[in-house]
């Protein structure tokens, strides 16, 4: 039994490893700037966890193999180094690892939450709430109106509770279901939660961001592709949660203008 | 800190009454019985959960039949709703952390046996070990309650987030009472754990028979000290925060709620709190609690492994410096769960460095237990299959870890199923191997039977290959982004990944039924199982030195005097290649911890 054990931990860790090398599963396509960073880091943590995975089942199996049903007679022995080696090797070993992987890690990240957006990056307004997504633009004006929470009204679809009777600059904002920008432009994504915590994913920019109620959080990126990618929420906000997505759509600037003018005529 | 040579503890009488043996008992070993027991229904009721949820997931229009009879407007018709999956997947989180992977290897096997390695005749506070049990009891039939009453249990996850902790019934259904029925419950169980902490602590420090220094109690008892260590602190801030919420919904207070929340097109009336506040209480207790789920099963496993192999560890000191280790970083980890949550971004750096750093601990311990098994004279039992299976699981999940520490891969597995395959691999399946394992070695020493054998390896052959079967593509759909707590796959993007979770949930039922084989042969092996002998794995450890099952005082009035390390294997004795730690013989040994 214990050998039949050994070569079932093998077996099972080969079949472990055959999805990653083959990539059956893997992120889809990055439309990011930063998303390389982000790519390789996890390359490079996989590598590394993927052969401690291999080597640390293997070893176990091996000695399994070798160690059970042995002749009553054999003699005890001891790993030559004994726990120094083990623990000299593993603070060397992982240490290292730990410590490139931290070190290179704080590029992917402060490129994503460290650094300021740019100054003509584009500002997009998105909204959750139990459970959709909406956008806001500024309009014209480049400025978003205030937002009344007690105004908010879903049968009337005034989704933000604007009130562009008495406050001028709500009067341009332009509100849709749908998220559109222009490729290669620089989106300055301000992120409001109406009522309790959502999240923002969506894979291929490499982005994620809990929406944090009562506080207004932003995130910055820009998109190289052109394309139509979902949005989906990763907070467990309700009943709703698995179905709360909306649409991305990177456009090229023309399309984008014309979807814009499109979107404030139906205002 | 000294060893005593008379015990602290007043003696207490033997019962005489059926209330006083059975139901309100002052023993150890019938608390440790009792939390096992509940221990045992939890998990059973977990694991049904966890059938319900995989079946909706595979199927999400399935009518389950009778689902209906216990929520009619959770399952119109058997066919679960959003809600009620949430539901489910609530209380079975809930259930599965606090009422098995808290209670079983600490609570149950800790209750029974530190005592006895210690070589007292009891815990200190008698009286407050059979509170403690009772107030679990109770805190569980509290979250029981909660599928009975009106819009049944809350939804929110085992994590309970606020807002949506706080709101109230408009958040959703379950989140009135059953939120603070969730509240009540835990809050209890914090009561409860508290309580078993004091014992514990002053049980290892206090009640030390003669000739039992720190360095000569086994790793499991150093497993359970470390662990109740880790327990009165953490659940010392959850309990708190449980009772905030609770005077969030009766008290008008807004602890976790902001101003303009608005909910049903109402402007909730709440201002001033803050939703992070939560999060930073319930993960600084949340961190440290998923390290009391895994700290007992290593001391446990290190234990059979030793006995298996018979042979000490390659070191002991390594092993108590590396749980130690691992529990005081826990403290310093807890923002790895909060990267995404809004905080600020630096501080998801300075979480990240403690988390890649208690990969250390985590691997040294790994390397130890492999590498003794170099040159050892390995026995295969089920105890020892389900060890050893504890550290290829441990393996498993922990290096799956090691990408959930980088703050910039957090941000494509955060919210994935890469984070439940990780949390799944080592207390889903590692922590009860480890469990297994425990009941497998110390049921002949509990019960005074023995256990099936065969029985045993067929429910370990079918645990260890389901459960990869179950949770490595876990793994593989978090990657490629199956977002977590959906009751339905609707995104385009999940479409070609159904089909995994079907072959996850197949294997779900299948692992999930082998669980079966090992309540019935507890349960025949406890009335009709073989007399167990006192020490049928020719073991060292106190618990083996006495009668099976021990008497209601441990040693029958006689105090044994410990005269060796805990593991003295692998020696020339006159009963075989071991002396047991009470064993006044002296032979030639290796190497003596002082």
């Amino acid at each position: 039994m214990a050998k039949f054990f050994a070569v079932t931990i093998i077996i099972i860790a080969i079949l472990s490893a055959i999805p990653i090398l083959r990539h059956t599963w893997d992120s889809p396509e990055d439309i990011s700037t930063h998303g390389a960073l982000i790519d390789e880091q996890m390359s490079e943590t996989m590598a590394e966890a993927g052969i401690a995975f291999l080597a640390a089942q293997f070893v176990l199996a091996i000695f399994i193999w070798m160690y059970s049903n042995r002749r009553p007679d054999a003699q005890i022995k001891k790993f030559p180094g004994g726990a120094k080696g083990l623990v000299i090797g593993a603070l060397l070993l992982v240490g290292a690892e730990v410590l490139a992987l931290g070190v290179f890690g704080v590029k992917a990240w402060a490129t994503v939450y460290l650094t300021p957006p740019a100054a003509d990056a584009i500002p997009i307004q998105v909204q959750a709430g139990q459970f959709a997504f909406y956008f806001r633009y500024p309009g014209p004006d480049g400025k978003f109106g205030p937002i009344h929470p007690e105004l908010s009204n879903e049968g009337s679809q005034n989704y933000f509770g604007l009130d562009p009777e008495h406050d001028p600059d709500s009067r341009d904002d332009v509100v849709t279901a749908e998220m559109a920008i222009p490729v290669n432009k620089e989106i300055h994504l301000l992120m409001h939660a109406k009522d309790v915590g959502h999240s923002f994913f969506v894979r291929e920019l490499r982005v994620q961001q809990d929406f944090v109620p009562g506080v207004d959080v932003s995130l910055h990126f820009t998109a190289t592709k052109v394309g139509k990618y979902e949005i989906v929420c990763t907070q467990l906000c309700g009943l709703g949660h698995y179905n709360m997505r909306a649409y991305l759509s990177v456009l090229s600037q023309s399309d984008f203008d014309d979807w814009m003018k499109k979107e404030a005529a139906l205002q | 800190m000294h060893d005593m040579s008379a015990p602290a503890v007043h003696h207490h009488a033997p019962p005489t009454s059926f209330i006083r043996k059975h139901v309100f008992s002052l023993d150890h070993k019938v608390i440790g019985k009792q939390y096992y027991a509940l221990a045992l229904v939890a998990a059973l009721c977990g694991m049904v959960l966890s059938w319900l949820m995989r079946i909706h997931l595979a199927w999400t229009n399935a009518a389950i039949p009778g689902l209906q009879l216990l929520s009619p407007n959770g399952a119109p018709g058997g066919v679960m709703t959003p809600e009620y999956y949430l539901q489910l997947m609530t209380m079975h989180g809930t259930i599965m952390v606090f009422f098995v992977l808290t209670t079983a290897p600490f609570a149950a096997f800790g209750n029974f046996f530190l005592p006895i390695q210690v070589g007292a005749e009891d815990m200190p506070f008698p009286r407050f070990n059979m509170m403690s049990f009772w107030v679990t009891f109770t805190a569980f039939i509290a979250l029981m309650a909660s599928f009975f009453v009106s819009d049944g249990p809350t939804l929110g996850g085992w994590t309970q987030y606020a807002p949506l902790n706080s709101v109230g019934s408009v958040g959703g259904p379950g989140q009135g009472t059953g939120v603070v029925l969730w509240m009540t419950s835990i809050a209890l169980f914090c009561i409860g754990q508290l309580l078993g902490s004091l014992n514990f602590i002053t049980t290892t420090l206090d009640l030390r028979v003669k000739g039992m220094s720190l360095m000569r109690l086994p790793l499991s008892a150093w497993a359970w000290f470390i662990t109740s260590c880790m327990g009165l602190t953490a659940f010392a801030v959850l309990m708190p925060a449980c009772i905030l919420v609770i005077l969030d919904h009766l008290a008008g207070t807004s602890f976790f709620v902001p101003s303009g929340t608005v909910m049903n097109d109402q402007l909730l009336p709440h201002s001033g709190g803050s939703t992070l506040l939560w999060q930073h209480l319930f993960w600084f207790f949340g961190h440290p609690e998923v390290y009391i789920a895994i700290v007992p099963g290593i001391g446990i496993v290190s234990h059979i492994l030793i006995t298996n192999m018979r042979r000490p560890l390659l070191s002991q000191r390594v092993i108590i410096y590396s749980m130690g280790s691992l529990a005081v970083l826990s403290y310093m980890v807890y923002g790895h769960h909060m990267f995404v949550s809004g905080m600020n971004p630096i501080s998801a750096l300075a979480f990240s460095f403690p988390t890649l750093v208690i990969t250390i601990p985590a691997t040294i311990i790994v390397l130890i237990q492999v590498f003794s098994l170099y040159g050892s004279k390995l026995r295969i039992n089920s105890a020892s299959l389900f060890a050893l299976g504890f550290v290829s699981m441990f393996v498993s999940g922990g290096v799956s870890g090691f990408f959930l520490a980088q703050p910039s891969i957090d941000i494509m597995l955060h919210g994935t199923y890469f984070v439940v395959g990780h949390f799944h691999m080592v207390m889903g399946v590692a922590a009860m191997f480890g469990i297994f394992a425990g009941t497998y070695f110390w049921f002949p020493k509990m019960a005074g039977r023995m256990m099936n054998e065969t029985l045993g390896k067929i429910h370990f052959w079918l645990s260890f290959v389901g459960a990869y079967c179950i949770f490595m593509p876990f793994h593989y759909l978090g990657m490629a982004g199956n977002v977590r707590r959906y009751s339905t796959f609707v995104d385009d993007y999940l479409q070609p990944l159904i089909p995994v979770h079907r072959w996850i949930t197949v294997a779900a039922l299948i692992t999930g039924a082998a669980q079966l084989i090992f309540v019935y042969n507890l349960i025949h092996s406890r009335f009709w199982g073989a007399p167990a002998p006192d020490n049928p794995w020719e073991a060292t450890s106190l618990e083996w030195s006495t009668a099976t099952p021990p008497p209601f005082d441990n040693f029958g009035g006689k105090h044994p005097v410990v005269y060796h390390d805990p593991y003295q294997y692998g020696v020339k004795s006159s009963v075989g290649d071991y002396v047991m730690q009470a064993s006044p013989e002296q032979v030639a040994t290796e190497h003596e911890e002082k």
